[in-house]
């Protein structure tokens, strides 16, 4: 083949690539044009007032199509399909407690996003802020609203592949002073101490005494629930194969994700409730793998995500592990139940 | 009789082409170059992918990608094996390093339409791991290339070009990757799609530009897996190997190094994903001039003081100066390291390696150099462990050092001249 037929070759391969990536990336912008515009058969969204201390609501990110999507809003906690109250605040994932809220959200650089955290107040003005080192999933309040919480997911530079690890910081949002790592505590593992490289913490949650937490703990490829003290700054293993605890209102269970033999690798988890008393497992009712720190709604019911058509969708189940799942709200997500 | 060596004289009139100081007049091979831009336009596709999946795992599709990277060590010690299959493949048909190497191409570039469809973990999973397989398949028949089409003299040269040019699309791909995230909202699918484009357009300027024509000096038989065996028969090569091993035990992951690096000197976290940019960027500088270096004054001397690099950031790490500079010195190391070893190492094992096999022994270096960083980052994590970050790397230090005399006690024979073959 001549050199001119190679690059006439290349030149044509070139101009054909050029057109598909081209589409490609005008589709892609095109779609989120229509995402701005609300979709048909969506729940209604309108702005509006959100406090965090509004009677019996529960506030979340919506994520329906529409100038609101990603917003915090607000719906009443016993009609959680009802219409919503949009904030103008945007979050990737929030949690709220005793009028203090935590918003973790992108900040849209020139050329990449970075991540900060936001402490709010009951009128969702910020408090604090800080900088997130990494893609933030897990935010939580301690019930007096003392205690922040956020886990971000450190990795995504192009030479670590696809190695992750987790950062889980602690916040006094009294004080604005910040625990950037619990890997700065001490671990005590198996009632000796533990000192490791490769602990990962993540998913942490409060205990209504402003001293105690509960997270996981990842160490040499297997998962801990932890109890920490925050005056102390230890963590002690309680339970192997936890992943995102979440505390009861009354503080004797723990609802988690485990990691269950036999199922499939892309959906590991199943949802458990522990009895911190008896350390007694029990598996909830939802059949599927859940990927997220569940939420108590009140002692009796818990409420998480599963992706669905807008993102993710929020579903109930019983905590005792009886009765079925049951969808309670299509297009949120980051649910928190105020008032 | 070297391939591009005809090429070049005939092509000298070729822009590509340029005279370079030295005694004798080389240059870089079209070859060189076409292969260069093959690694550049596929390390922009590739490394457009890895920049976002973490962003689409946890944004996209509200995965943990924490479960991901278990599985990813399997994949780097498949890779490793891969590695030796393409490099054996490579030299069977006799001069068919192009169609291996072109194929490990494509593979790649077809698992990135396919991310698209795979929603789930175990997916994603089985597409990274067959791209990984490409990458194996690709490495070392396009080494052998690069080699096969430079003169001995300028192969240094040839290999810093190359690796320049890799580096430079390692560098391009997430700025790309990012800037269709920006034009859109969660286009992820066309950020694939682009990939896609980016790895087809790789491929074809391999197809196109680089000669795939036989090796006139290859034998007619076809080199065994046996012969490929017995290449560590030969004492160049096996001292090569052996030294590249040892060398490899002592040479901490990058990860470890970036780690401590922010833990030493309190690097801001917001900064931690930047410090692999600092070494690519000295990387990208150096490659070139190093290669050139190491055609002079020997690829042995380069590739250890190359090694007295990374111990000089090793040093850096283990001082207690705090000073603001002092990241940027320990990166500029780190790449310089990498300058003067990566396609050194290739440079002077190709002159152990008869033409026949180049391909099988090339991957056999790779391969063992591979596996003992492999071995090195268990065996840090473990000291780490024990005994803290800088006792950790205060023996690390002092392995290398034990590695490097050795190395240069037992230095192959022939490091510049040609091979007879």
């Amino acid at each position: 083949m001549t050199t001119r037929n190679r690059v006439l070759i290349l030149v044509s391969a070139v101009a054909v690539l050029a057109a598909i990536g081209l589409a490609s990336v005008l589709h892609a912008s095109a779609r989120a044009d229509r995402r701005n515009h609300v979709q048909a058969g969506g729940p209604s969204v309108a702005p509006g007032t959100v406090t965090l201390t509004g009677q019996g609501r529960m506030i979340f990110r919506n994520m329906a199509w529409g100038p609101h999507r990603d917003e915090l809003t607000s719906v009443p906690a016993d009609d959680p399909g009802g219409a919503r109250v949009a904030s103008g605040v945007k979050c990737l994932r929030f949690y709220a407690a005793s009028g203090v809220g935590v918003c973790l959200q992108a900040v849209h650089g020139p050329v990449s996003d970075t991540y900060r955290a936001l402490v709010l107040d009951a009128r969702l003005r910020t408090l604090h802020r800080y900088d997130v080192p990494g893609i933030p999933s897990r935010a939580r309040v301690s019930p007096t609203g003392h205690y922040a919480a956020w886990t971000a997911f450190v990795g995504g530079d192009s030479y670590a592949g696809t190695h992750f690890s987790t950062r889980a910081a602690i916040v006094d949002t009294r004080t604005g002073e910040l625990i950037p790592s619990l890997e700065s505590f001490r671990i005590v593992k198996d009632g000796h101490p533990y000192r490791v490289p490769d602990a990962n913490f993540w998913g942490v949650t409060f205990a209504a005494d402003d001293r105690t937490f509960y997270a996981t703990l990842a160490t040499g490829g297997s998962t801990y629930l932890v109890r920490g003290d925050l005056r102390s700054r230890t963590v002690t293993t309680l339970h192997a194969d936890v992943e995102c605890p979440s505390l009861s209102p009354d503080g004797t269970r723990i609802a988690y994700k485990k990691r269950v033999e036999g199922l499939p690798k892309d959906a590991p988890w199943h949802l458990y409730v522990l009895d911190l008393r008896t350390m007694k497992e029990t598996p909830l009712a939802e059949r599927r793998s859940v990927d997220d720190q569940v939420v108590w709604r009140d002692a009796r019911t818990i409420v998480y995500a599963l992706p669905g058509d807008y993102g993710a969708d929020l579903y109930q189940v019983p905590a005792d592990g009886s009765g079925t799942a049951r969808r309670i709200s299509t297009a949120a997500v980051s649910p928190a139940y105020v008032g | 009789m070297y391939v591009a060596d005809s090429r070049a004289t005939q092509s000298s009139a070729d822009g590509a082409v340029r005279p370079v100081a030295g005694r004798r007049r080389a240059a870089v091979a079209p070859a060189v170059l076409a292969l260069g831009t093959v690694s550049l336009v596929t390390d922009v596709s590739s490394e457009m992918v890895t920049a976002v999946l973490p962003l689409y795992l946890v944004t996209g599709l509200g995965l943990s990608p924490l479960g991901f990277g278990l599985l990813d060590g399997i994949y780097n010690g498949f890779s490793a094996l891969v590695r030796l299959v393409g490099g054996h493949l490579a030299d069977r048909g006799g001069g068919r390093h192009k169609w291996v190497a072109g194929f490990g191409y494509a593979v790649s570039a077809v698992c990135k339409p396919l991310l698209l469809v795979a929603h789930s973990l175990t997916p994603i999973g089985l597409v990274l791991a067959a791209d990984r397989t490409g990458k194996g398949l690709r490495t070392a028949p396009r080494d052998a290339l690069i080699s096969l089409s430079s003169t001995p003299e300028a192969r240094g040269r040839a290999f810093g070009v190359h690796r320049a040019m890799d580096t430079a699309g390692a560098l391009f791909g997430p700025l790309v990757a990012f800037l269709i995230l920006r034009a859109t909202v969660d286009g992820y699918d066309a950020v694939f799609t682009v990939s896609f484009c980016v790895a087809v357009l790789g491929v074809l300027v391999l197809v196109l530009f680089v000669p795939g024509g036989r090796s006139r000096t290859v034998p007619v038989e076809r080199p065994t897996l046996s012969a490929a065996v017995r290449l560590l028969g030969r004492r160049d090569l096996r001292r090569i190997t052996v030294c590249a091993l040892l060398l490899g035990l002592a040479t901490v992951s990058d990860s470890f190094v970036y780690l401590l690096l922010q833990r030493r000197l309190g690097v801001p976290d917001r900064w931690f994903a930047l410090l692999p940019l600092g070494t690519a960027a000295a990387f990208l500088l150096l490659a070139v001039p190093l290669g050139r270096l190491a055609d002079r004054v020997g690829r042995w001397t380069v590739f250890l003081t190359g090694h007295g690099a990374l111990l000089g950031a090793y040093g850096l790490l283990l001082t207690s100066w705090h000073g603001g500079g002092l990241p940027y010195v320990v990166l500029i190391l780190h790449g310089a390291f990498y300058a003067a070893t990566d396609g050194v190492l290739m440079a002077a094992a190709s002159d152990g390696v008869p033409e026949a096999l180049r391909s099988s022994g090339l991957a056999l270096v790779q391969t063992g150099q591979a596996l003992a960083r492999f071995v090195c980052s268990l065996l840090f994590g473990a000291a780490w462990t024990v005994w803290g970050d800088r006792a950790a790397l205060a023996g690390a230090a002092v392995a290398l050092v034990a590695c490097a005399v050795f190395s240069l006690v037992v230095r192959p024979q022939r490091v510049k001249g040609p091979v007879a073959v």
